[in-house]
């Protein structure tokens, strides 16, 4: 029961964050909202079990990608954005066609799908199971991904480097 | 107790209200953060369903995952910074030419 109840409170922040991210106008608030998401879903992980994954998420997701995204906001001095009209059709059809699909979707997966129910830290996933995974079974992916961040390091620094004109004035 | 499907129906709400974002949304940045929500949400499946089969290869792939969202983040933003500095604009809508 207190699982439950405690499944519910973190759920409906997160999805509170969610459509509040939706709702905000300005980026800053956006990024903010998501914070609270990825909190609010570290929780749900501990829940699970899941506590390497929850330790990670606060870590790496709501540290360190939240402050590079709120990094490039803050820089480049992104005010409100403009809201466009969609189109007619779209209200008229898509909004009713994703609630009825959705909610089909939701009675399917609550009601139909057999389930069993996952008890708090079914799974405990401690960090040092986890990482004789990592470095075992999964050591080839792992290196791949090593390489990829590396590979990700390299193009933002020349992307996000001024041009050469520029540096040339600057020198000159 | 909670029924895995609770977790399922949560995580599906997570990547909708992502993917509603992604298409709603006019600033690029706005967009960017969406295609964080939906990364999310998938990575909530991934570990109820590591909780569900006793299998924590789950877990792993949701490392995996924040990995790959974070050298995305990392390219994706230095684009985006790009794109502000030739277009002075970050509404997607105005950024329609391949070539300046």
């Amino acid at each position: 029961m207190l699982h439950l109840t405690l499944f519910s409170i973190f759920g409906l922040i997160c999805v509170a964050g969610a459509i509040n991210l939706l709702v905000q106008r300005h980026p800053i608030n956006s990024a903010l909202s998501l914070v609270v998401v990825m909190g609010s879903l570290a929780a749900e992980y501990l829940l699970l079990g899941a506590e390497f994954v929850a330790a990670i998420q606060v870590i790496v997701y709501a540290g360190a990608v939240m402050v590079l995204f709120i990094f490039v906001i803050m820089l480049l001095n992104a005010g409100e954005e403009e809201r466009t009209r969609g189109s007619r059709v779209a209200v008229l059809f898509g909004v009713p066609g994703m609630l009825i699909g959705s909610l089909l979707v939701a009675w399917v997966l609550v009601e139909h799908s057999g389930t069993q129910a996952v008890a708090p830290g079914a799974l405990p996933g401690p960090p040092k199971t986890i990482g004789w995974l990592l470095f075992h079974d999964y050591l080839l992916p792992f290196e791949i991904t090593s390489v990829l961040v590396l590979i990700a390091i390299m193009g933002a620094v020349v992307l996000a480097s001024p041009p050469q004109s520029i540096q040339q004035k600057r020198e000159g | 107790m909670v029924p895995l499907s609770y977790y399922l129906v949560l995580s599906g709400i997570l990547f909708a209200c992502g993917v509603t974002g992604f298409l709603i949304k006019r600033n690029i940045i706005s967009i960017f953060l969406s295609i964080e929500l939906m990364l999310n949400g998938v990575n909530l499946s991934f570990v109820a369903f590591a909780a569900q089969w006793k299998a924590l290869s789950g877990q792993v792939f949701v490392f995996f995952v924040m990995v790959v969202a974070a050298a995305e983040a990392a390219v994706g933003l230095a684009i985006i910074i790009a794109v502000y500095r030739t277009r002075e604009t970050l509404n997607v809508d105005q950024v329609n030419l391949l070539k300046l």
